[in-house]
Parts: structure tokens; sequence; C-alpha cells
């Protein structure tokens, strides 16, 4: 079986942990060639992950920002030799493999956590608290894989890399502009430790305590939904079923009640603190240490003492 | 201009989910089910375009069990005009996949020709996040996913998104798809009044075979299982014995 993995390209540049631990869910499907829309330098990169077979790259001015309909025709143009078409779970896959899928008229498996077989996947469903068990019937399998849930594939390889055809740009839709914010902190969805903040903060300014601990720890900055939606935190910080999911050595929530939309995006972690004043917050029933505790007493106490 | 919002009857986000024993699925008998959140806020934004008269007509439609009318209700008391139910499962544990929602919905579009279409990102129940993007390939149009802000003026959409990074913000020519994130807005409450008067707005009711559509899965569910479990651990009783416990396993 033959597996076209689509790689996380982001500003020009490779994700290379996503696209690795992707590389590991597909290599247990067949031989992974890799398909990087977007420069050759990018390209280069998904050439050193080990185990690919070949890097397919295709530079051009269509591709740079993401659209889903000209990555779609891209990857549907070269559908025809593949049995699995899969990229990470990634916001940019989630948006362009399923108009992969239904061009193709398959069905896309999304977020799949395991996998049986070739035709046979895990995946968790309502918000994490089934896990259901999927057989597909279609030929062509597109497949999103929770990066959380695979380690990443070692970079010692060396493939060679091919250019592919270009397809027209669509003219559906143009980019407008990015804001992305620069961080000198680990990502989110790689990091070891994450230090993530709630509605208990109380403010942005406050989560300054958060940015302060995480810095301290070298940890990525996580927020609930409900730390997002009052503008304490930016958007790509929530973590949660419809944010990311993580799953770092160490995940201390602090001021977050542990509400399942909140846990569905982080009860895969090593290892769980959680910091709430009320000792009764459900976040203590997945912690495997819990401090009860004002935030604002504990956070500076901790950032001192580590 | 005429927009039309698809809406989904799942379990209410509050309920907790119990997997049946025999791992034939999630136990959906006598759970009470809501409009899935994000459709609420789909159907918040078509109305709010309405009220600021760049569309002239909100049409629903859901598809499922019958039951889905209760659905429906609820968007027409919060303000949009119709409805359109598609009947296309009887057992209310069976869930019509994406890819046949898709191929439903574009029967329904090609023949009451929206201009735009806003649904939900994900469904909270399948967690899919796939239906927008497949109606857009099926249709050909272009799409606008996990959407935070939306403005149009003449025949563009203008939408801002939530992306890994931070916001991305993209123009697509109409008609369009757009799927609402959470932030897009906060969704309106029906009113008692409203509810009463949504009684009467009109209600179409059809099937997935009048439409020509097979709903027949592609993928099979062979079991649901219970998530691995995590116990809870300790309580510390201090910031020092936290900072031992963690020195103690290596994690800081
Ligand atoms: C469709 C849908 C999708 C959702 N997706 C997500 C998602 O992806 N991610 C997500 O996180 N949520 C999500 N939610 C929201 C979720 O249901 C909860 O509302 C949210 O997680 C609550 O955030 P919180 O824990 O920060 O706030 P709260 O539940 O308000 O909890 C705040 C906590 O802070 C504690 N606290 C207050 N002050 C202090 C103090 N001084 N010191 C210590 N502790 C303090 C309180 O005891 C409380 O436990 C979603 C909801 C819906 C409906
Ligand atoms: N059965 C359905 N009836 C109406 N709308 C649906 C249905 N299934 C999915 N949708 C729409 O598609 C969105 C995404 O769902 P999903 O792709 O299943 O995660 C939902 O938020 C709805 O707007």
């Amino acid at each position: 079986m033959a597996v076209l993995l689509l790689a996380e390209v982001s500003a020009g540049e490779l994700a290379l942990d996503a696209t690795a631990k992707a590389a590991t869910a597909a290599a247990k499907l067949g031989d992974v060639t890799i398909l990087v829309a977007g420069p050759k330098a990018a390209a280069d990169v998904a050439a050193t992950i080990s185990g690919v077979a070949k890097v397919l790259v295709a530079e051009d001015a269509a591709y740079a920002n993401g659209l889903a309909e000209n990555l779609a025709d891209l990857v549907v143009s070269l559908a025809g030799d593949y049995s699995h078409i899969v990229a990470p779970a990634t916001a940019s896959a989630k948006n362009v493999l399923p108009r992969v899928a239904a061009l193709l008229d398959v069905m896309v498996i999304s977020d799949a956590s395991g996998v049986v077989d070739g035709d046979t996947f895990e995946r968790p469903v309502y918000a994490g608290n089934a896990v259901q068990t999927v057989k597909s019937s279609d030929a062509t399998k597109v497949i999103t894989f929770r990066t959380s849930t695979f380690d990443a594939a070692a970079c010692s390889g060396s493939a060679p890399v091919e250019a592919a055809t270009a397809t027209a740009d669509s003219g559906l839709s143009s980019f407008v502009a990015d804001k992305v914010a620069e961080s000198d902190r680990p990502e989110l969805t790689s990091a070891k430790v994450v230090v993530s903040g709630g509605r208990g903060v109380g403010s942005e300014e406050n989560f300054a305590l958060i940015e302060k601990l995480a810095d301290k720890l070298g940890a990525a900055v996580g927020a609930s939904r409900a730390a997002v939606d009052s503008g304490f935190a930016p958007n790509d910080w929530q973590v949660g079923q419809t944010g990311k999911v993580v799953a770092p050595e160490l995940y201390i929530a602090v001021g977050i009640s542990g509400a399942i939309q909140h846990l569905a995006g982080m009860k895969d972690s090593k290892v769980i603190v959680a910091i709430n004043k009320d000792e009764e917050a459900p976040i203590f029933q997945v912690a495997d240490f819990g401090l009860v505790a004002d935030l604002f007493e504990a956070l500076p106490e901790l950032t001192d003492k580590l | 201009m005429k927009v039309l919002v698809p809406v989904k009857r799942v379990i209410d986000y509050n309920v907790k989910v119990r997997v049946k024993a025999d791992g034939s699925g999630v136990d959906l008998a006598n759970v009470k089910m809501s409009m899935n959140p994000f459709d609420e806020i789909a159907v918040e934004e078509a109305i709010r375009l309405k009220e600021k008269g760049v569309a002239d007509e909100v049409v629903v439609v859901s598809i499922g069990v019958k039951q889905a009318q209760d659905t429906l209700r609820t968007a027409l008391a919060m303000g949009a005009d119709r409805a359109i139910l598609v009947v296309a499962a009887e057992d209310i544990h069976d869930d019509i996949e994406p890819l046949a929602v898709a191929k439903i919905l574009k029967a329904v579009i090609d023949e009451e020709q929206p201009k735009l279409v806003i649904a939900g990102k994900q469904a909270i129940d399948n967690d899919m996040n796939a239906t927008g993007q497949m109606l857009a390939a099926l249709l050909g149009w272009g799409q606008a996913t996990f959407a935070s802000e939306v403005a149009i003026e003449g025949d563009t959409v203008t939408v801002t998104r939530e992306v890994d990074g931070g916001l991305q913000t993209i123009a697509v020519g109409l008609p369009a798809i757009i799927t609402a994130d959470l932030r897009l807005n906060e969704p309106r409450y029906a009113s008692l009044p409203n509810i009463m008067k949504a009684k009467k707005k009109p209600l179409d009711t059809k099937t997935a075979a009048d439409l020509g559509v097979d709903v027949t899965p592609r993928l099979t569910v062979v079991s649901t299982a219970e998530p691995a479990g995590r116990s809870a651990g300790i309580k510390v009783g201090s910031v020092d014995e936290l900072v031992a416990k963690l020195k103690e396993g290596g994690l800081v």
C-alpha cells in the first residue's frame, strides 16, 4: 500500500514535529511519500524524516497561504497512486482533507488516534468520552492523525525529492492577512511542559503569572475556552475538544475547573498538576498532584521555588 | 440574499456521555438533546446578517431523525424564517455521516439556491469537523472554515479564521461556505413569544430518498469503548510539597 502524507507547512517552513508524528502513523500503513506544497527548502527538511520513501514538492504561489481549494486540487491530482491520503490533524489539514475526501467521493476519518489495520482506525468521539473503532469501505482512505498520540519519527533519513506538477489557482478564495504571534516559547502541541490558565486567572494582565511560570519551565502556554473568550489569552492557546490537543510530560492547569471539553484536550498528558481554590473542582479527578490554593499566592511562590 | 444554515441535533453538551456496556455505541435514550452549539452560532450569524439587511431570508436545514424538528423549531424561534427537515434515519442512534449530509445539503442547495451557507465548525457528537468542507467541494464553492469574524461586501465575504498560529483573514467569492468557530458571536436565547411564533413558521419535510441520496455509511462502527481511565492522584498540602513531588518525578 502507498501512503501520501500532506506535510504541514506554515509560513513557508515545514512544521517538522507535526509532520514527523503523522509519518509514524503513516508508516503503519505502507510506503510513505510526503507531499510538500511549499518551498524546496521545506521539502529538504521533510526528506530527513526517517522511513520516508520519497518527497514530492509543489512550489507555487497558489499554495503559499494554505488555501484549501488549491491544496485539495493538488492532493486530488496525485491521489490516483495512493491507497491512503493522510496528514497531521492540524487546523490546516482539517480544512483541506475533508475537501479532498469529498472530491474523491470518500469519507474522511478525522483525528484518528490509532491504526488497527489498513482499513480500521480508532478515533475519539463525544469530546473524548468514547473511542470508536471504525472500518472504512472506501477505496481511498483519507485520514487526519491526532499528533498527541504518535511519537515523532526520527530524522536521520535522506529521501529523494522530486517535483510535482502544480495545479492551477482555483480563484475561489484569496489570502488577505495573517495575524500570527511571534513567540520564543515552544509550540503548544510539541512542548514537553504546558502551563494553562483558565477563567480563574481573571484578566489578561494576570495571565503574566502563567507566562512567568511557563518561562521558568521552558513551557508552552495554554488556556481554557473561558480564558480565551474573556480575552485573557489568544485563540491559538485554547486547549480542548475544539482547540488543541496536547499530551506533554507535564500539564499544569491553573484556575481551570476541568470541564469535559477542556479535559478532552489534555487528559492524555503524562502528569497533570491542578491548582484551584475549589477543592471540588472536577480537574482534581484527573490530576496526579492537586493543590487547593489561591492561584495568586501559589503561582508566584511556585515560580520562585522552581 | 438567501442564507442557509445546517443545524444538527446532538446530545446536549452538559450531559455526561455513557458508553453502552456491549460496546455498540453511546446511550442516547432519554438523554437531553440540543442544537449543536456551533450551529447556534451559525444561526445567530445568519440572523444578524438579516438584521443588517445583508440577508433577506434565513433557511435552516436538519438531517437525521424526525425529532430533529425540535432543533429546527429552536432555530426558527431564534429568528430563522423557514425550515427543512430531511428524514434520513429512524433510530436515534444512527448518525448520518458528513459525506451523506453534504450530499443531502447539496441537493437542498440546488433547489434553494442560497448565496451563502453558514455551518458549524464541528458537531460535538462525532467531532468530525468535515461537513462544511465536503459540501464546498461538492458544490465547487470556496470555503472559509473556523470563522471568528465575517464581513460581506458585494459578492465577496471576508472571513477571519482561527488557525493554529493565530488568525488568518481570507476573501472568498460568493456563493461560499463558512463554518462558525466559537468566537464568531454569542448566540441569543429564544424568547417565549418567539418560541410561540416559531410554531407557525413553515417547516417542510423531505426524505433522503426524495433527494436521491444514499446514506449508507462508508465507515462502519466496529465498536465503541470507554477511553482509558485516569484516576485522581493525591492532594499536596503546600507549594513546597508540590515542588518536592515534581522534583522526585524528574519533571522539573
Ligand atoms: C461546543 C463547546 C466547545 C468547547 N470547547 C472547549 C475547549 O476546546 N476548551 C475548553 O477549555 N473549553 C471548551 N468549552 C468550554 C467548557 O465547557 C468550559 O466552559 C470551560 O472549559 C471553562 O473554562 P474554565 O475552567 O477556565 O472556567 P470555569 O469553569 O469558570 O472555572 C474557573 C475555575 O477557576 C477557579 N478559580 C477562580 N479563582 C481562583 C483563584 N483565585 N485561585 C485558584 N482558582 C481559582 C474556580 O474555582 C474554577 O474552578 C467548550 C464548550 C462548548 C459548549
Ligand atoms: N445531520 C446534520 N444535519 C444538519 N447539519 C449537519 C448535520 N451534520 C452536520 N451538520 C452541519 O455540519 C457541521 C459540522 O459537522 P461535522 O462535520 O459532523 O463535525 C455542523 O455544525 C452542522 O452545521
